[in-house]
């Protein structure tokens, strides 16, 4: 085997205040580097493609850090990663579609985001017409007495499109199997091209739920590469916008899974605090998600005194009216007896998967970027990551149950200490190609974007890595040996974005 | 002329029930958002679903067989005819001469081994899987029915609802522990048929969690409309089945005046709003069970129908 290529590895401190330093490296260090990644060495953060070039992004959790390795001079295909290491496969198909970079090697084949019915092939490489597909082929089951119960994509509620191939033995689910890219939209080739300004606003409708982490991580990502001296105050609020989002989420979640399991006095309730949580935020920054807040060099719009009382009234609200919520929650029997051991994602395929967010901490996988790849403001926020070792829906929804809490302390934090100022800086000032990385925690977990910017500082390739991608397929292993019903349940708990990986 | 008056006295309990059934499904509906701060639906919204959906076009699967378009009627007319022998607000109905709470058990079946058949009927993966869930539950809940029937006829001395109903309202039965444990079995077993919170939950939409619904996720139309009235029928039966054997005194005997029967008309409303309030408050305080918990719950039905009836043979042969 070959010796792992000498990465450059950047501390989240460097990275975020400077372009990135990509390693180049060779094919067989390539390689060997998939075999680093299988070994557990290393967590795999993303993998991309970009013109004639292959990348991945890769954390070392011991000391907090971050590289990008690039494979360049690529003309047909690249050594498979996802061969060795299962978190990249979806990653290397979704590749494959869109640059026509075939993964060598892979035992998955099959496209991933085209499912035939785009009019270009490969829409970000050759842009050739369409050939057409095969029809897909999914995973073939064989054995005695199972059915298959194919779910999806169009369901019965207004939820995103995604389609669900189970095979059940009776009642018990054998497999799942996912399929995606119905929320196709080509954000990869619209942000070819399109200006800082453009770009933003791309980012910030990738994933709806989560236009504030998808702005902030672009802005991350833009900042970096022009070396962008962004005001302390835009950091201030741009964190009070990312909890906010984050209570919002968390609220409708736990109200949610509840709701699956036919318990609705719970979403009743935590709807109502969740609208306030949108009232608020359209009352202090102008729009109920805060969409197009956050901008590269800042913030859009400063907040008054007026807007700190709104968010201080909330906060005041909120933690008086969550816990009775929480005691609720807690002292139902008859919902303890869905959520306790359904759904159970193993420890260490959370770890080989770097799933972040409540799924990863719910399964021991104590990671939170706010905290372990540290950005401003919350190096200075004093914030406790919870975590529990139990995987199961109950424990991720005690996960989310625990990172309310927290937010309210952390925006009580940011509102007390408040820094006076200007929010916006100007971002125009580089004139070379520049690249950039941006990761920031969304309520999923942790959001990367990979920014590349040419001279005239327009987008030459941004890629944007949604927390869903190393989470769904935890859900097809967590659901299996549970039974068909409580799989709404797992979902919800999982609470993975369709949008966010379809791009 | 008794026959006469009995035969108009069954005219109206039959029309009774059917313009009272979408009523009680709406005030349950209406209580139970009421509960959870919410506005609600209006509680005559069940009648406005019916109309719309009488008037709609009828859209049938392309295999769906000749099976799937009779069903509905099928279900509606066997589960009428049930509600319509169960004494609302008399007794001496017509029809009780003629069928009893077997017959009753027996109707409710033939339903659901229709509503069954037509769930598979169309060949879609979650018809089958409300179908054959529906048929795990049935066979739990029928042996349950049946023992609380045994219990009650074991105490009135009659399988007849009316002549039942006579007899518990005499007074003559006292405190029994047999007629407690058929109460909690037939609360449970009405919770299961009904397709209730926490056996199965009315107003989901999560596919792969419905059982009744997914039976009918495929009608549409006038079938959609005659399967949802048979469902309503069903609830409305249920309480007017425990309201006539545990809370007997209201109701008018056959030969009464007008007023006996105004009374026993208004007592039935009552026990209907009461009967859709409590039913509201337990569906909001409990989330659903999962699939493999419905047989233990009925296994309590049934393991009570079981011991009531034994009791009675014990405290007879002392």
């Amino acid at each position: 085997m070959t010796q792992l290529p000498d990465l450059a590895w950047t501390s989240p401190r460097d990275f975020r205040v400077g372009p990135f330093a990509v390693t180049p490296v060779l094919t067989t260090e390539w390689t060997a580097l998939a075999y680093a990644l299988a070994a557990g060495k290393f967590t795999l953060m993303s993998l991309w493609a970009e013109d004639g070039a292959a990348c991945m992004a890769l954390h070392d959790y011991a000391a907090h850090r971050v590289a990008v390795a690039r494979l360049e001079g690529l003309t047909d295909g690249f050594p498979s990663v996802g061969v060795h290491h299962a978190a990249a496969q979806r990653l290397e198909r979704a590749a494959a579609d869109l640059f026509g970079l075939v993964p060598q090697g892979a035992e998955d084949a099959r496209p991933w985001l085209d499912h035939g019915r785009w009019e270009i092939a490969y829409p970000l490489g050759a842009a050739a017409p369409h050939p057409g597909h095969p029809p897909y082929a999914f995973l073939p089951v064989e054995g005695e007495s199972l059915h298959q119960v194919p779910v999806g994509p169009v369901h019965a509620g207004i939820i995103e499109p995604g389609h669900f191939r189970f095979t059940a033995q009776g009642e018990t689910v054998v497999r799942l199997e996912e399929r995606f890219g119905y929320t196709h939209k080509g954000i990869d080739r619209l942000m070819q091209g399109a200006s800082l300004a453009r770009g933003a606003e791309l980012a910030g409708r990738t994933s709806g739920d989560s236009t504030v982490a998808y702005a902030w991580a672009f802005a991350q990502a833009a900042e970096a590469a022009l070396e962008a001296d962004v005001p302390v105050r835009a950091f201030a609020l741009r964190g009070i916008m990312a909890e906010l989002e984050r209570l919002a989420n968390h609220l409708g979640d736990i109200g949610g899974i509840c709701n699956d399991a036919a318990f609705a006095m719970m979403l009743a309730q935590t709807s109502v605090l969740r609208e306030k949580v949108m009232r608020a935020a359209f009352a202090t920054f102008g729009h109920r998600f805060m969409r197009d807040q956050i901008v590269p060099g800042g913030v859009a719009a400063d907040i008054d005194s007026k807007g700190v009382a709104v968010l201080r009234a909330l906060i005041k609200e909120v933690q008086n009216r969550f816990p009775p919520l929480v005691e609720l929650y807690d002292n139902t029997a008859s919902l303890m007896d869905r959520t306790v051991a359904t759904g159970f994602a193993g420890p260490d395929l959370v770890r080989r998967f770097g799933a972040g967010g409540f799924t990863g901490r719910a399964s021991g996988r104590d990671f939170d970027t706010r905290r372990d790849l540290r950005y401003a403001p919350y190096h200075t926020l004093k914030l406790d990551v919870p975590g529990r070792e139990d995987g199961d829906v109950n424990a991720r929804v005690w996960i989310r149950i625990r990172e309310v809490e927290q937010s309210c302390l952390l925006i009580t934090q940011m509102l007390d200490t408040l820094p006076h100022g200007p929010v916006r800086t100007d971002v125009e000032g580089v004139h070379e190609p520049r690249e950039g990385l941006g990761v920031v925690e969304g309520f999923r977990g942790d959001i990367l974007i990979w920014l590349s910017l040419d001279a005239s500082r327009r987008i030459r390739r941004c890629h944007m890595r949604d927390p869903s991608w190393f989470q769904w397929p935890l859900l097809e292993a967590a659901i299996e040996n549970n039974i068909i019903a409580d799989f709404p349940l797992c979902n919800k708990s999982f609470n993975c974005s369709y949008s966010g990986q379809d791009l | 002329m008794e026959l006469i008056s009995n035969l108009i006295l069954q005219g109206v309990q039959m029309i009774l029930v059917l313009a009272l059934a979408p009523g009680l499904t709406g005030l349950v509906r209406k209580v139970k958002a009421r509960l959870m701060r919410k506005q609600g639906a209006p509680v005559l919204q069940p009648y406005r679903d019916l109309a719309r959906l009488m008037r709609k076009e009828v859209v049938l699967a392309t295999n769906a067989s000749w099976l799937f378009r009779t069903s509905p009627y099928m279900i509606f007319a066997a589960t009428w005819v049930a509600a319509a022998l169960v004494p609302t607000f008399a007794t001496g109905l017509q029809f009780s001469w003629t069928s009893d709470l077997i017959a009753l058990v027996a109707l409710l079946g033939s339903a659901r081994f229709f509503l069954a058949l037509a769930g598979m009927d169309a060949g879609t993966s979650f018809g089958g899987i409300g179908s054959s869930r529906e048929m795990m539950i049935g066979t739990l809940a029928e042996p349950a029915m049946l023992l609380v029937v045994f219990t009650v006829a074991l105490v009135a001395g009659s399988t007849q609802l009316s002549n039942v109903v006579v007899y518990m309202a005499s007074g003559e039965v006292g405190i029994r522990v047999s007629m407690g444990m058929a109460l909690i079995a037939l609360i449970i077993v009405a919770v299961a048929e009904n397709a209730r919170i926490p056996v199965d939950n009315p107003g989901t939409h999560l596919e792969v969690t419905m059982v009744h619904e997914a039976m009918v996720l495929e009608y549409s139309g006038r079938h959609l409309a005659m399967i949802e009235l048979a469902a309503s029928l069903k609830l409305l039966l249920y309480m007017s089945l425990i309201g006539c054997i545990f809370l007997p005194w209201s109701i008018a005997p056959a030969s009464a005046g007008p007023s006996a029967m105004l009374f026993g008309f208004a007592s039935f409303f009552a026990k209907l709003v009461a009967g859709g309030v409590l039913l509201a408050v337990f569906e909001i305080s409990t989330a659903k069970m999962r699939v493999f918990r419905v047989p233990d719950f009925l296994g309590v039905a049934l393991m009570l129908g079981l011991l009531g009836t034994l009791l009675l043979f014990v405290s007879r042969s002392l």
